[in-house]
């Protein structure tokens, strides 16, 4: 075939029908690729690559996943400090993830079935997003005095001679983190139950009233269940924000509480790239395998 | 009447005319000239704190070259200049962190026979030296990284030589805040961080090179260990430290640590912390906030640093030519008075003190007591008459320094000790 006709038969190809939906996609598929792939592929590049304080090399060593997880089978029984740092993050992960589907399935399931006109539900939603009508540090520096010392509350309950010290645990504490992280991310919980819950069919409730099933019987059988895509697409939210945090635990805990993120931004402002790349890895692996264990249970693109 | 006025205002529009023809002309021929005197701007890459909009001004006013400032984190500055060295025209860095950026081979020697006051700069840097005495040059003292063999070498000289690595802008000696009014008692050692007395109200800074020092100093004031070098430890004297300050840290010592300027004075403000590692301007800001706060001297001494303009390789013809003339102007005076009556210490003395009246330079600088209200640069009032500085004067502060800000050898086993302790 010469090459002017075979390259007549591509330009067809492009062109044709069965092609659009690609030519559709590519775009996002493009800036996908160009900033989420690539820089996904670089970190995985790097985190096999040696370093010193001043640059880094191309190599293939596994030093890095090494010294991530040094002293993790030799200080058994104990924890290494990979592990304990995990397993503090989970802590906060399973905290959070439980206080934010409690408020946010609740808060969702008023507005979506006991408040009735357009306007009120809007009225509430925005009421539910004054968290982030500040910015990140500001909201958090707020809470001084708030919970410190000489804070409101120490005052109002040494005020009220509930306490004769001032409670010192409210502030810069594992309570002062999960309130932090509950005030901030309940709101991207109930977002995605309410949208499930608004699409329920209101005629499957009454179905089950009349069937003689109580209140509870119906929520627990039939809205539980329909939220499902809701409520995993919320805990998938929760879950991998609270897995990176490291702003929110370094402020609300201190600076006392390691976090994976905290491990990962010390070591890239002492340029130990390939380092904080590996523990990026290790990072982006284990939220990978809690988001696999949370979709397993529910099937939310066949929910959808 | 009227015929003559309407006459004389068409040959006065005529003459407007004229001379606005005559001037666009002028203009048009005068274009090239215009053109290439166009100012030069300056990228000037560091933190926000040394970034101040009057030098700025002033620099634009004297010399017309315009600042264009970045500000980024201490961290950044020496992430820049190692990634994208070409990304500014003048650094200022801290010179701890030259032991990584000088063999990174992105920053050149400043030819010390292009800067002016060169052999002016305070010997605290040249010769580690106050007033003739030799003070603590543990950690990265500036003498140890001042010069280079060569223009573009990679290796420091430790005798003098034409190549300087960075022209000092401001230095400091840092050491303890504390809330007098809730500690009510006279602190004079650093051991009294680790005091049980202050449980759950001390704090110790979160940036790993600068606090594991911090610890160092309570250490050795509390005779656990007698380092050799507090700024470049063993193995084993990192193990120590940090199990110090592990123990400390179980034993409820500390209510919190900060990494940023504004969260220590949070914490000193709002009464948390009573004692802690704290920045100059912050005690300053704390004070200026109503609450009182002192920069407690202590009998071991200060932790200094000290910061200063650097050059990138990338630097050449006009753009070059303006750093050293902005450098030239900045050791000039002006901005060393500036920087003085901030709290902080400037290069080349005699010329700021030029700029000073004498009853800021005797406060500031000799450590007497204020005849007037001493006021900031911007005009709010930082003490009134009669007050003393902490710590006094210039040679009893800068003279009193043990250990400098530094970068270990063993960089990356303290980084990972420091994170151990963070989690425990």
């Amino acid at each position: 075939m010469p090459a002017a006709t075979r390259a007549g038969v591509w330009l067809r190809r492009l062109t044709s029908r069965a092609a659009a939906p690609y030519w559709q996609a590519a775009p996002l598929a493009l800036v996908f690729a160009f900033f989420f792939v690539l820089p996904l592929v670089v970190t995985v590049i790097v985190s096999f690559w040696r370093y010193n304080e001043y640059s880094i090399t191309p190599a293939l060593v596994g030093d890095n996943y090494a010294s991530v997880f040094s002293g993790c089978l030799a200080e058994l029984p104990g924890l290494c400090l990979t592990f304990k740092t995990y397993l503090s993050t989970l802590k906060f992960c399973v905290l959070a993830w439980a206080l934010t589907l409690l408020l946010g399935f609740t808060v969702a399931y008023f507005l979506a079935f006991h408040v009735r006109s357009l306007t009120a539900q809007m009225a509430l939603f925005l009421v539910c997003t004054i968290p982030f009508w500040t910015s990140n540090v500001i909201r958090m520096i707020s809470w001084v005095p708030l919970l410190g010392r000489n804070g409101l509350v120490n005052s109002f309950l040494i005020g009220a001679g509930l306490t004769r010290e001032p409670f010192t645990w409210l502030l810069f504490s594992d309570f002062s983190v999960v309130l932090a992280f509950v005030h901030l991310y309940t709101m991207f919980m109930l977002v995605p139950i309410f949208n499930s819950m608004s699409r329920i069919d209101r005629a499957l409730l009454e179905a089950a009233r009349d069937a003689g099933a109580s209140g509870w019987q119906a929520l627990w059988n039939v809205v539980v269940p329909l939220s499902k895509p809701g409520i995993v697409i919320g805990s998938i939210f929760v879950v991998t924000m609270v897995m990176g945090d490291y702003v929110t635990i370094g402020v609300m805990g201190g600076q006392q509480i390691a976090s994976v993120g905290k491990i990962i931004q010390v070591q890239l402002s002492y340029l130990q790239f390939p380092l904080a790349a590996a523990n990026a890895v290790v990072l982006l692996a284990a939220v990978l395998m809690v988001i696999a264990a949370m979709t397993r249970l529910v099937d939310v693109r066949k929910e959808l | 009447m009227a015929d003559t006025k309407k006459k004389t205002t068409i040959v006065s529009r005529r003459d407007v005319l004229k001379g606005a023809a005559a001037v666009t002309g002028t203009a048009i021929l005068g274009a090239p000239a215009i053109i290439s005197a166009q100012p030069v701007t300056l990228r000037y890459l560091g933190t926000a704190v040394n970034q101040s909009k009057e030098i700025a001004q002033k620099a634009k006013a004297d010399l017309g070259i315009v600042l264009e400032y970045v500000p980024v984190t201490t961290d950044d500055v020496s992430k820049r200049i190692i990634t994208q060295p070409a990304s500014f025209d003048i650094a200022d860095a801290e010179y701890f962190q030259l032991r990584k950026l000088i063999p990174s081979g992105n920053l050149i020697g400043m030819d010390a026979s292009r800067i002016k006051y060169a052999d002016r700069i305070t010997p605290v840097f040249t010769r580690g030296e106050v007033a003739g005495k030799k003070i603590g040059d543990q950690g990265t003292a500036p003498k140890k990284v001042f010069y280079l063999e060569g223009k573009n070498s990679t290796k420091f000289s430790a005798s003098p030589t034409q190549w300087i690595t960075l022209i000092p802008t401001v230095y400091n000696a840092d050491t303890l805040g504390i809330r007098p009014d809730l500690i009510k008692r006279p602190i004079g050692s650093w051991s009294e961080l680790f005091n049980t007395e202050f449980k759950g109200k001390s704090s110790i800074l979160n940036i790993p090179s600068i606090g594991i020092m911090d610890a160092a100093m309570v250490v050795e004031s509390l005779g656990l260990h007698k380092y050799r070098d507090k700024g470049n430890m063993t193995k084993a004297e990192i193990d120590l430290t940090t199990k110090a300050l592990i123990e400390a840290k179980k034993a409820g010592q500390f209510r919190a640590f900060w990494k940023d300027f504004n969260e220590s004075v949070n914490l000193m403000a709002s009464g948390e912390v009573v004692i802690q590692s704290m920045w100059s301007p912050a005690v300053t800001k704390v004070r200026s906030m109503g609450v009182p706060c002192i920069y407690q001297p202590l009998k071991e001494g200060y932790r200094a640093w000290a910061a200063g303009f650097g050059l990138p390789k990338t630097l050449s013809g006009k753009k070059l030519d303006a750093a050293y003339d902005f450098i030239n102007w900045f050791l000039s005076g002006w901005a060393g008075a500036f920087l003085n009556r901030q709290g902080y210490y400037s290069a080349v003395l005699d010329t700021a003190k030029a700029q000073m009246e004498p009853y800021e330079w005797a406060y500031w600088m000799e450590g007497k007591p204020a005849e007037k209200d001493i006021k900031a640069p911007d005009g709010t009032l930082l003490e009134k008459a009669g007050a003393v500085r902490d710590g006094g004067s210039f040679e009893a502060r800068m003279g009193a320094v043990a250990c400098w800000n530094a970068v270990m050898d063993e960089n990356d086993y303290m980084v990972r000790k420091w994170n151990e302790f963070i989690a425990a």
